[in-house]
C-alpha cells in the first residue's frame, strides 16, 4: 500500500498544480477526505452500496481454458460484472457519498468513452443530484450509445468543443466548470489523475478490487498472494486498485498495459510512460505526451478509455522506482486478445481490458505460477468496433 | 520603465493582456507598439498553451490559433528581444507551467531577464509549490511572480500572498475563468471592499470580466487599476488595422 505525502507527492510525482480559483475547493477536500473516508458511517454506506447496488464482491474466476492455452494459472478479476459494466462504479459511488458529506448538490464529471460518464450519471440518478458530464465533441460522435444512456439517466451531456475535442479537453471543461461554480459543485474525476487529493481518493476507492483479489485468492488457493497482477492503464484507476494491496510485497510482479495504439514509434499512440516524458497535466506532475514546446499532444488508441495523454502520478512513481513495469500493447494485440478470451472463456471484454489480457503474450509465465488479470469492463460498448474489426 | 514606478506615480492603471503570436505569428511586436501608442500602462504577454484551464473560450481560441501559427517560447523570446528596442513600458508574461518546465525553468528565467520581463503570472503554479521548488531560481535573477486572489481566498491567505509579492496582486473579479462578465454585483462589491479594507502593502490590479468603461471605472474605485484580456483579444481578432483598432479600444475603455 502506498499513499502520497501531505502535499500529494509520490516521490517527485503528483502535487496540486492548480489555479488559485480551485484552491479553496481542493484545500477543503484535502483537509477532510481522510477523515470522511475512514469514518464508520461512510464506510458502512459505501460497502452497502458496493454490495447491494453495484453487485460486489466480483468473482475471481479461474480461467481454465486460458490457463491450459498458456500453461500457467490465469485468474480473472471480473470487474466487468459490476453494475454499469466496469470498475468505474466503485469510484463514482465513493465520490458521490463524499460529495454528499460535503453538502454539495451538483455533480460534474468528464468522460472519454462514456463509461465514467455513465457510472457518474447512474449514481447521480440514485442520489437525485443534478449532473453535468463533459465529453469531447469527437467522442460524442464515436460513443453514441453511452451518450444516450447518460441522457436517459437524466444527466446533461455538454460537448467540449475546444482543442482536440476529446478526453483531455473534456477534463479541461470540467475544471473550468468547477472554477465557475466553486460553492455548490463536486467534481467526480474518473481516474487516479488530477490534482491531489484526487489520485489518492480514487486509488483508495478502487483498492476494493485488489483487496478482494487478495482475499479470494487466499480462499481459493491457500496461498497469500499471486505471482503476478496485470491490469490495463489509461489514467490508471483499475490498475492502481488492483495493485494497491500488493505494492509493498515484492514477491508480486505488477504489470500494467499501456495503449500503444498503432505502435510506440508510429506517433499514433497513448503510451504516455513509454513514449512521453515528465510534465504537468490537469494539476499533476507526471508522465505525459507532449511536443518539444511543452504543448500536450493528442494521444491515439482504438480504445477510447485508454486514450488519455497522461497517467496517474502513482504509476509514474511505480515506474521510476521499478516497482511496476508498464508494457505498451497495440490495437491489434488487444483485438486479438479480446477475441481469444471471448472464444476460450465466453467472456467479451472491454477493449481497454483486452490490453491487459494481451500481456499474456508479452511475458513468459511459468507452469504453476498464478497470474491475476483484472478484466476492468465488459465489451458491450465496443461491439461496433468488434463488428467492424472482426467482420461480424 | 519599472512597474513599481508606475504604481507609485499613477492611478486608474490600464493593463492589457494579449496572446503572443495572435492574430498573426508576427503580430506580437505590432500589438505591443499599438498598445504603447494607445497609452496602455503595462502589458501581459500571453504564452499560449494547449490546455489553458483557467481561460474561457476567447483566450482558448486565441491560444490554439497562435499555436497553429507556430508560436513557441523560443520564438516568443526572440520577438520580445526585438520588442525591447521598440517599446519601453513594462512587460510581464502570463502562461501555464508545462511549457516553461519543458523549456527549462532556469533558462526561462534567464531569457526573461534578457528580454526585460519584470514579472510572470503562472496561473497553475500555486504559491506553495513556487515557494518550495522554484522561488530561489526566480528571486536570484529578480524576476517575480504575480499571485492571484479570488472571492474565495481567505484573508489569511491574501495576507500571505501580499507579503510574498514584489510587484502586485492580481485580484480576480469573480469566481470564473477569463472572459465571463462579472457575477453577482452585491457579492462582488463586498469582496472588493473586503480586500480594499485590508490595506495591503502590494498594489492590486483587478482582472477577469473587465470589458468596458463601466467595469473599468468600477474596479478603479477599489484597486490600482484593471487588466483587460478577452475583450481586447476579441477586438483584434479580425482586425485589419491593429494600430487604430487598439487606439479606439483603449479610448473606449478609458472613456
Ligand atoms: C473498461 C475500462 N477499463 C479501463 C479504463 C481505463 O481507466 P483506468 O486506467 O482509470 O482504469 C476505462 C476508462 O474508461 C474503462 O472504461
Amino acid at each position: 500500500m502506498i499513499y502520497p505525502d501531505s502535499k500529494g507527492f509520490y516521490g517527485e510525482f503528483g502535487g496540486a498544480f492548480i489555479p488559485e480559483m480551485l484552491l479553496p475547493n481542493i484545500e477543503r477536500l484535502k483537509s477532510c477526505y481522510n477523515e470522511i473516508l475512514s469514518s464508520d458511517g461512510y464506510k458502512q454506506k459505501l460497502s452497502s452500496l458496493l454490495n447491494d447496488y453495484a453487485g460486489r464482491p466480483t468473482p475471481l474466476y479461474e480461467a481454465s481454458n486460458l490457463s491450459s492455452f498458456y500453461n500457467t494459472n490465469v485468474w480473472l478479476k471480473r470487474e466487468d460484472l459490476n453494475h454499469t459494466g466496469s470498475h468505474k462504479i466503485n469510484n463514482t459511488i465513493g465520490q458521490i457519498l463524499l460529495a454528499k458529506e460535503l453538502g454539495r448538490t451538483r455533480i460534474i464529471a468528464e468522460t472519454g468513452a462514456g463509461q465514467h460518464g455513465v457510472a457518474t450519471a447512474t449514481v447521480a440518478a440514485l442520489m437525485n443530484m443534478e449532473c453535468v458530464v463533459y465529453m469531447g465533441e469527437v467522442d460524442i460522435e464515436r460513443q453514441a450509445p453511452n451518450v444516450a444512456r447518460m441522457k436517459m439517466l437524466g444527466a446533461e451531456v455538454r460537448p467540449a468543443v475546444s482543442g482536440s475535442r476529446t478526453l483531455k479537453d473534456a477534463t479541461n471543461e470540467a475544471l473550468r466548470d468547477w472554477i465557475n461554480n466553486p460553492t455548490d459543485t463536486f467534481y467526480i474525476i474518473g481516474s487516479v489523475v488530477g490534482p491531489h487529493p484526487y489520485p489518492d481518493i480514487v486509488t483508495r476507492l478502487q483498492s476494493v478490487i485488489g483487496i478482494e483479489i487478495e482475499e479470494h485468492f487466499r480462499l481459493k488457493t491457500g496461498k497469500d498472494y499471486p505471482d503476478y497482477v496485470l491490469s490495463c492503464v489509461g489514467g490508471g484507476s483499475n490498475a492502481a486498485g488492483s495493485f494497491f494491496p500488493f505494492i509493498n510485497n515484492d514477491n508480486v510482479t505488477l504489470l500494467g498495459a499501456e495503449a500503444a495504439g498503432l505502435g510506440e514509434k508510429s506517433g499514433k499512440t497513448a503510451a504516455s510512460m513509454a513514449c512521453g516524458d515528465k510534465g504537468v497535466i490537469h494539476g499533476s506532475f507526471t508522465y505525459l505526451m507532449q511536443n518539444d514546446d511543452g504543448q500536450i499532444t493528442e494521444p491515439y488508441s482504438l480504445s477510447a478509455g485508454l486514450d488519455y495523454p497522461g497517467v496517474g502520478p502513482l504509476h509514474s512513481f511505480l515506474k521510476v522506482s521499478n516497482r511496476a513495469q508498464y508494457i505498451p500493447v497495440s490495437d491489434k494485440e488487444a483485438l486479438d486478445a479480446a477475441l481469444q478470451l471471448t472464444r476460450l472463456e465466453g467472456i467479451v471484454p472491454a477493449l481497454e481490458s483486452a490490453h491487459a489480457l494481451a500481456l499474456l503474450n508479452k511475458r513468459e509465465f511459468l507452469h504453476g505460477e498464478n497470474v491475476v488479470i483484472t478484466v476492468s469492463g465488459r465489451g458491450d460498448k465496443d461491439m461496433q468496433t468488434y463488428m467492424r474489426e472482426f467482420n461480424l | 520603465m519599472r512597474l513599481t514606478n508606475i504604481f507609485n506615480n499613477k492611478s486608474d492603471l490600464l493593463s492589457v493582456y494579449f496572446t503572443a503570436g495572435f492574430p498573426e505569428l508576427n503580430s506580437t511586436i505590432s500589438v505591443l507598439e499599438a498598445l504603447e501608442n494607445a497609452g496602455v500602462d503595462f502589458v501581459e504577454v500571453g504564452m499560449p498553451f494547449s490546455d489553458p484551464v483557467a481561460d474561457g473560450p476567447t483566450i482558448q481560441g486565441s491560444s490554439t490559433h497562435a499555436l497553429n501559427n507556430g508560436i513557441s517560447l523560443k520564438l516568443l523570446f526572440e520577438q520580445l528581444e526585438e520588442a525591447k528596442k521598440r517599446v519601453s513600458f513594462p512587460l510581464i508574461l502570463m502562461g501555464y507551467f508545462n511549457p516553461i518546465l519543458k523549456f527549462g525553468v532556469e533558462r526561462f528565467v534567464e531569457r526573461c531577464v534578457e528580454c526585460d520581463i519584470q514579472g510572470v503570472i503562472l496561473p497553475d503554479m500555486p504559491y506553495e509549490i513556487y515557494d518550495e521548488k522554484y522561488r530561489h531560481i526566480f528571486e536570484k535573477r529578480g524576476v517575480f511572480p504575480i499571485f492571484l486572489i479570488t472571492p474565495q481566498t481567505t484573508d489569511e491567505r491574501i495576507k500571505l500572498l501580499d507579503e510574498n509579492s514584489s510587484l502586485f496582486l492580481y485580484m480576480v473579479s469573480s469566481s470564473s475563468v477569463t472572459g465571463k462578465s462579472s457575477g453577482n454585483n452585491m457579492q462582488q462589491l463586498a469582496y472588493f471592499k473586503r480586500v480594499a479594507e485590508m490595506k495591503l502593502k502590494s498594489p492590486v490590479m483587478t482582472g477577469f470580466g473587465i470589458s468596458d468603461n463601466k467595469s473599468f471605472k468600477r474596479v478603479c474605485g477599489y484597486t490600482n487599476g484593471a487588466i483587460i484580456g478577452s475583450a481586447y483579444v476579441s477586438a483584434i481578432k479580425n482586425s485589419v488595422d491593429i494600430e487604430s483598432d487598439t487606439l479606439s479600444f483603449v479610448k473606449r475603455i478609458r472613456g
